[in-house]
């Protein structure tokens, strides 16, 4: 037996590989070319299906219609990506190099909302957002917002909660990276005589404040300039006391690899996500998840449904393996692991 | 610290004052802010599995009340899908971890050909949206078009569960095993013990952390699992399935106190986890 296993050295580590491997090929492989299939249909349910190239042949007219959900499904999971990015590193950052004893507390602490239902926790900003919730309410009771104002049934919820759904996503990876950091090279840089980052750090967040609170400042439909402005003051002055050169020219370029990593763990889940925008977006915040699960399991319309979820398939792992060639999985898996 | 160079002004400047405060204090007051963001919804999950709501909506606080505690089982279906999510968790997760185990030791282990599409295959799942692993999934059971498969039941559920899971376990085994001390392996082996009896003696025991952290990963993933779900369920309900149906009329507090049992579990099995580590490290 020994002897034989020896001689044969593939069977080994086929025999390991082939339970769950043809699992995946099974049950992952082969219903994306399944779906790829069922986009050839026509017909439907009830008279059955037959092979036809309609769907393709006649995207411009058949699927032209659906551009703006996927336009939208971008734009949001770029925007949601964004903001997690900005509220993440500064918290991976204080774990990593600040969080002393609290480190694993901490950690803990961020996927916390793991160990609670995706729904609820979604119903739960249903709750804190609401028009006369504990957060407008009170607002509106001193009047700081108008009474009509509201965030729910809005482009900004549905960012908000896909936000706040995927950060762990983003905080991970990030850790991961910073924690890989040698603080010598931190200290030798200052010994360098690295020092505040000046002019360069109220440049920067006077640009970044000023975008951020200008976006808001749109959607407040109140004065965007008068945002802009203030949350020019604001960042320039957040960035010029707390960004160093040693940070700007030794950590950020060390963590990049985590943020692209956490940028790709959250953008993706984030431009399939159909809850968010379902539960505190309104039918005009619909993104293409939404039509593809409305398409699939309630019109069972399932050429269109998978015309629609393969282009999104194909969009997706060609910006993975785009990812996977320049970056390479480990980031990834380590942050996966981590968690 | 200690001594103040003659010729150095007593005050210092505003500027450097400031710049001092901020380095002090803004990263504390920041991670405390997150953390309350995080943990804010948890809180509002909690609180209103104690409220009293006058209508079928639990959405507005009306008053204390543990009478939902005591009853926790009481909307109908409430406890059949609870119990279904349960045995969809427990079976995926032990077929989950055991497949995803085996894969993690030959990619860790062996040098075959192929292994760089392996590493794909593995890691693609993880980085493909939910939605489009439950669609293509329907689309494979609906043409198939026949039982066992079809109309959709508790296994196309348990399948898809299963396949989800897999690529979480083999990273997570995997980075166990790659800190693994081999010499142990070894030693067994001038020991007169064969492979068999290394891998149970002492691989095993070595990496069953790794395996543990992996198993509950897995068991999280899928006692939440709604969107792939939906799509591989029918009829079928599972724990997210009721919460999705109950939303259209009202979520009964039951939910809440249920979500929040589920939530304490959780964080009790972390912390025994957490603990068990810490008293045998390795």
């Amino acid at each position: 037996m020994g002897t034989f296993l020896k001689r044969h050295h593939w069977i080994t580590p086929l025999a390991l590989l082939a339970p769950g491997g043809l699992w995946l090929l099974v049950f992952y492989v082969y219903p994306a070319f399944q779906m790829f299939l069922a986009s050839l249909w026509s017909g439907s349910l009830e008279t059955g299906y037959t092979l036809s190239l309609d769907n393709w042949v006649n995207y411009p007219n058949s699927l032209a219609k659906y551009a703006p959900f996927f336009l939208r499904s971008i734009v949001y999971a770029a925007a949601a990506t964004t903001t997690t990015f900005l509220i993440a590193y500064p918290l991976a950052y204080t774990i990593a190099f600040k969080g002393g004893r609290y480190k694993n507390l901490l950690l803990f602490l961020v996927v916390a909302p793991f160990f609670t239902s995706f729904l609820l926790r979604t119903f739960s900003w249903q709750v804190i957002l609401g028009d006369d919730g504990p957060v407008l309410g009170l607002l509106k009771t001193i009047h700081l917002l108008p009474e009509t104002f509201r965030v729910l049934a809005t482009p900004m919820a549905v960012i908000a909660g896909i936000t706040y759904n995927f950060l762990p996503f983003m905080t991970l990876p990030v850790y991961v990276a910073l924690e890989k950091v040698d603080f010598r090279l931190v200290e030798a840089a200052r010994d360098l005589y690295a020092g505040p980052w000046r002019p360069g750090g109220a440049i920067v967040g006077g640009i970044v404040g000023g975008v951020l609170l200008g976006v808001l400042g749109i959607v407040f439909n109140g004065s965007a300039i008068l945002f802009a402005l203030a949350g020019a003051a604001v960042g320039a002055l957040i960035f010029h006391f707390l960004v160093s050169e040693s940070f700007i020219r030794v950590t950020f370029p060390l963590s990049v690899s985590g943020v692209f990593a956490g940028g790709l763990l959250t953008f993706i889940p984030a431009i399939g996500d159909y809850i968010n925008a379902e539960l505190l977006g309104n039918p005009g915040t619909n993104m293409i998840g939404n039509v593809i699960q409305n398409k699939f399991l309630t019109q069972n319309d399932y050429p269109i449904a998978s015309t629609l979820s393969f282009i999104l398939m194909a969009g997706v792992l060609v910006v993975v393996t785009i990812y996977a060639r320049v970056l390479g999985t480990e980031e990834l898996s380590a942050a996966a692991a981590r968690a | 610290m200690t001594a103040i160079p003659a010729g150095v002004p007593a005050a210092r400047p505003t500027r450097q004052v400031i710049a001092r405060f901020f380095d002090r204090w803004s990263l504390v007051v920041y991670t405390l802010l997150a953390v309350i963001y995080l943990l804010l919804p948890i809180a509002v999950i909690i609180a209103f599995s104690f409220n009293d709501p006058a209508g079928k909506s639990n959405t507005v606080w009306q008053g204390f009340t543990i009478k939902y505690w005591l009853d926790p089982f009481g909307p109908p279906g409430l406890a059949d899908a609870v119990v279904l999510s349960l045995i969809i968790a427990f079976l995926s997760t032990a077929i989950a971890t055991a497949l995803g185990t085996l894969i993690a030791l030959a990619l860790e282990r062996y040098r075959f050909r192929g292994k760089g599409l392996m590493n794909s295959l593995i890691f693609i799942p993880m980085a493909t949206p939910e939605i489009i692993m439950g669609a293509s999934l329907l689309t494979m059971f609906v043409s198939i078009g026949a039982p066992p498969f079809f109309p959709l039941n508790f296994l196309t559920i348990l399948i898809a569960h299963v396949m989800f899971n897999i690529s979480y376990v083999v990273v997570t085994v995997r980075a166990r095993l790659a800190g693994f001390p081999r010499q142990l392996e070894e030693a067994a082996g001038d020991l007169y013990a064969n492979e068999w009896e290394t891998f149970w003696r002492v691989t095993f025991p070595l990496i069953l952390p790794g395996i543990v952290a992996a198993a509950l990963l897995a068991f999280s993933l899928s006692i939440d699992d709604f969107v792939i779900t939906n799509f591989t369920s029918g009829n079928t309900q599972t724990f997210p399935m009721y919460i999705y149906a109950a939303s259209r009329i009202g979520i009964p507090v039951q939910v809440n106190v249920i979500g929040t049992s589920i939530f304490l579990v959780a964080v009790g099995a972390v912390a025994l986890t957490t603990l068990a580590g810490r008293r045998k490290p390795r």
